[in-house]
């Protein structure tokens, strides 16, 4: 228990821990001490001098933000002189600004104006021309207004400490300070946006959002990211039914308000113009557009008649779509078809995992775990590419708490610049750190595709050896490849063999693009593809079923640590249905009662039947999809953004990844 | 980029100098050291000196860009610096600089055609006791009047002749 520190802060007795900071102890008092530059979890700066207040016996006015509490400390933040510092501060922080605020995209909800609004004055003294430069472009996403800007650091702060990048920086002093990127006229970086939404002004602007809709005319809808696995809750800004921005400035999710390029952008396929808006059927050898009704009936024709004459169905299962779809389709295939052969592509062997731990629950890391426990051991993954918020955390991790990060890959990965030990090669290589690893108090491990099979019995019996408490991460690579392990029951034929199979009548795809590397081995079956895009699975279908994205549906899904999180709806497409939905209706019209397909009434039915242990997985079918931060899957070739910025594919151990969309 | 034997060596001593870990403190004395050797700061000597102390190139950037000693242009073999600041101001300084920059032919942080000079207007240098003061590279002149000037000029002159 730390000592309490006693003080008064305008004349309230406040009882602190000692070494907190003066303008976090007011926080707690529920005393608000303006600022700009000071930012929770990132390094103090003291710039922008709006923090400061009267100390008791202190020769002049002192920064809030800076000042650790002190025994017996008397503190005013409401005294004429603080307000009269506050005033001017102000004044200058306006002596350049262009007061541009009805074009600004912050408007509304921009810092400055809400300090002016509470502590400023409404006149200035200055006469002066206002130094003007003009807006520069420093990707597709980054804009930057120098004349808006206050300097307050918070975007070259958290890029360099929060992402590990250090894009940004300021050049010149005085007047002319600007806020320059790393590559002179551009920015070469993850291209996250974290630094947009930090900026308490409208200096850094975001390209997909910029001149869009002012703030208020939004509705605001939390959902789930929906590209990769690690479950980033994205705040979507929804205005007339369209998708206008993604952030999560609340902090709430397991994310804070981390978001990477593609949780913040790449919301962009839902509008793009290949999305299918209509169900397709083949008629003379082409796809044409039918209506619901005629693609349904044929569907479901087609499903009694092979069922009726005991015919085999082989199904693919998504990593996309939620826990309740993927539920409901294992129960369709399995009561409603009477098949089993039914399975997904697999990116990490989840079920592996839970296998060697034996009824271990409490050693399945969490997203928090990352950022509490001492020591983290990473094996075969690129996390800033691959596993962004995994990364993120890890690092504030570093920062807060000093944790001791081991990394063992086959290449350079970003978690080598503050690693205790960097070792290159695979699970063979942990061996040496065994030592190092058993001073540690508590360890999480996150191992990835080529951790598995027996290597993650051997992973966990060394974990066992090392006498610490150890965590695991198995990790996945979809928005919700964790929950399809998790339904999946099935005991026929594995994806592969599904795929090969020469006799199948009916080829069934949900959410997935298996013939993008894989020929179908059943030329003969009926193909029924959900889809919500023409992929090359959906050219060779034989009815295509338009389907609705995450950010358009309700349901769970489940990240890469096992979190299960609601999904909320947000914009509407026209003419697309959710899966779970499509599912209802072919199981009704074929006269099937698989019960209610509302994602509410599928979640409860899961929580009363879903026991026991996942089915193994054959490791060799095991492989990730090694996306970057810039790929995501089939899905990322219809995110503009994801193609507009020139980091793209990106690189995963300094290498780069082949082809410009998987 | 490779610095002369002598300098590679002081480079060398000042990154022990500081504790591990620090080496970013290294970043002005060898921005001076190396701009004056080479003359000026260039886009390589940024990158090196970046390299060398185990930051980005635009932290170097940074630095370069606020402080007024650190220059990206070349300036001349002879850099005048002029006081300006409160003691100088009130004993003639901008006097003095008005002159050296009629006399040389050249503005405020601008070099002669010949690379033999150039102008700067500084703040405070130290030298109150005898404003005003002035230095050509790291050499003090104290109480210096504009006749004081022109002979400062002039020998420098013939000495390059």
């Amino acid at each position: 228990m730390t000592d309490l520190v006693n003080l008064n802060i305008d004349g309230k007795a406040v009882k602190v821990p000692q070494g907190m900071l003066l303008i976090e102890a007011a926080k707690r008092a529920g005393i608000e001490i303006p600022q700009f530059c000071y930012y929770e979890g990132l390094t103090l700066q003291a710039a922008c001098r709006m923090c400061l207040v009267e100390i008791e016996k202190a020769p002049k006015l002192t920064e809030a933000c800076t000042t650790p509490v002190a025994e017996g400390m008397v503190v005013h933040t409401d005294s004429p002189t603080v307000a009269t510092a506050r005033k001017t501060m102000l004044e200058f922080l306006l002596a350049n600004h262009p007061l541009d605020c009805p074009v600004c995209d912050k408007g509304g909800e921009c810092e400055l104006q809400d300090m002016v609004f509470r502590y400023g004055v409404g006149e200035s003294r200055f006469t002066e021309v206002k130094y003007h430069v003009d807006e520069k472009q420093w990707s597709p996403v980054v804009f930057y207004d120098g004349p808006r800007c206050i300097l307050c650091y918070r975007c070259v702060r958290v890029c360099d400490e929060g992402l590990g990048v250090g894009a940004l920086g300021i050049i010149n002093r005085g007047v002319v300070s600007e806020i320059a990127p790393n590559m002179g006229d551009h920015l070469e970086c993850d291209e996250c946006g974290a630094c947009i939404d930090i900026c308490p002004v409208g200096a850094l602007t975001s390209g997909a959002y910029r001149y869009k809709t002012r703030p208020w005319e939004m509705e605001h809808v939390g959902t789930i990211c929906t590209h990769c696995s690690n479950g980033c809750k994205t705040t979507l800004g929804v205005r007339d039914g369209a998708i206008v921005r993604a952030n999560n400035r609340d902090r709430s999710g397991i994310n804070g308000e981390f978001l990477c390029v593609k949780g913040r952008y790449a919301f962009d396929f839902v509008e793009h113009e290949e999305r299918l808006r209509s169900p397709l059927m083949r008629k003379g050898g082409e796809l044409e557009e039918v209506s619901w009704a005629e693609a349904l009936a044929t569907v479901a024709k087609k499903f009694a008649e092979v069922k009726e004459r005991g015919g085999k169905f082989g199904v693919i299962g998504s990593n996309h779509t939620t826990n309740e779809e993927n539920y409901y389709l294992h129960k369709f295939v399995r009561d409603g078809l009477g098949g089993e052969n039914i399975d997904h592509h697999r990116t990490g062997d989840v079920a592996g995992l839970i296998d060697a731990l034996a009824g271990r629950a409490d050693a399945l890391a969490t997203v928090g775990d990352l950022y509490t426990t001492k020591a983290i051991l990473v094996i075969g993954s690129d996390l800033a590419q691959q596993h962004p918020l995994l990364s993120y955390q890890i690092r504030a991790n570093k920062r807060h708490h000093d944790a001791h990060v081991y990394v063992v890959t086959p290449g350079p990965v970003r978690e080598d610049n503050y690693s205790v030990r960097s070792v290159r090669g695979g699970l063979e290589a942990i061996g040496p750190l065994a030592d190092a690893l058993k001073a540690e108090p508590g360890l999480v491990v996150l191992f990835g595709d080529s951790v598995k099979g027996d290597a993650v019995r051997q992973l966990v019996a060394f974990g066992d050896s090392l006498g610490i408490p150890v965590k695991y991460v198995a990790l996945v690579d979809y928005s919700n490849s964790r929950g399809a392990a998790d339904v999946s029951q099935a005991a026929g034929l594995a994806y592969e063999q599904i795929l090969s199979a020469s006799d199948l009548d009916v080829f069934w795809v949900v959410g997935a693009n298996p013939l993008k590397d894989h020929a179908l081995g059943s030329q003969n079956a009926f193909v029924v593809v959900q889809e919500m895009f023409l992929t090359e699975t959906a050219k060779r279908a034989d009815v295509v079923l338009p389907a609705s994205s995450a950010y358009e549906k309700t349901g769970t899904v489940t990240n890469v640590t096992g979190e299960v999180q609601r999904l909320k709806a947000g914009p509407k497409v026209m003419g697309t249905k959710s899966d779970l939905e499509i599912f209802g209706l072919i199981q009704k019209e074929m006269g099937l009662n698989l019960g209610i397909w509302k994602p509410d009434n599928v979640l409860d039915e899961m929580r009363k039947t879903t026991r026991g242990r996942l089915p193994v997985a054959a490791p060799e079918s095991i492989r990730s999809a090694r996306d970057t931060l810039f790929t995501s899957g089939s899905l990322g070739r219809y995110s503009k953004v994801l193609n507009a910025v020139m980091e793209g594919p990106g690189l995963i151990y300094g290498l780069p990844v082949s082809g410009k969309s998987q | 980029m490779i610095f002369p034997p002598e300098l590679e060596a002081r480079f060398d001593k000042m990154l022990k100098a500081y504790p591990e870990g620090r080496q970013r403190s290294a970043v002005i004395p060898m921005l001076m050291y190396a701009q004056d050797a080479i003359g000026m700061v260039t886009p390589e000597l940024v990158q090196e000196v970046a390299r060398r102390c185990g930051v980005t190139a635009l932290q170097v950037d940074e630095v370069v860009g606020y402080y007024t000693m650190l220059h990206r242009k070349p300036f001349g073999r002879h850099h005048i610096q002029v006081c300006t600041n409160i003691s100088c101001m009130l004993r003639g300084g901008e006097e003095l600089l008005a002159h050296a920059s009629k006399r040389l032919g050249i503005g405020n942080r601008e070099a002669t055609a010949d690379g033999q000079f150039s102008l700067e207007e500084v703040e405070c240098i130290g030298a109150c006791s005898w404003a005003p003061a002035l230095i050509d590279n790291y050499e003090f002149h104290h109480s210096v009047t504009p006749e004081k000037l022109d002979q400062l000029i002039d020998s420098l002159q013939k000495k390059a002749q």
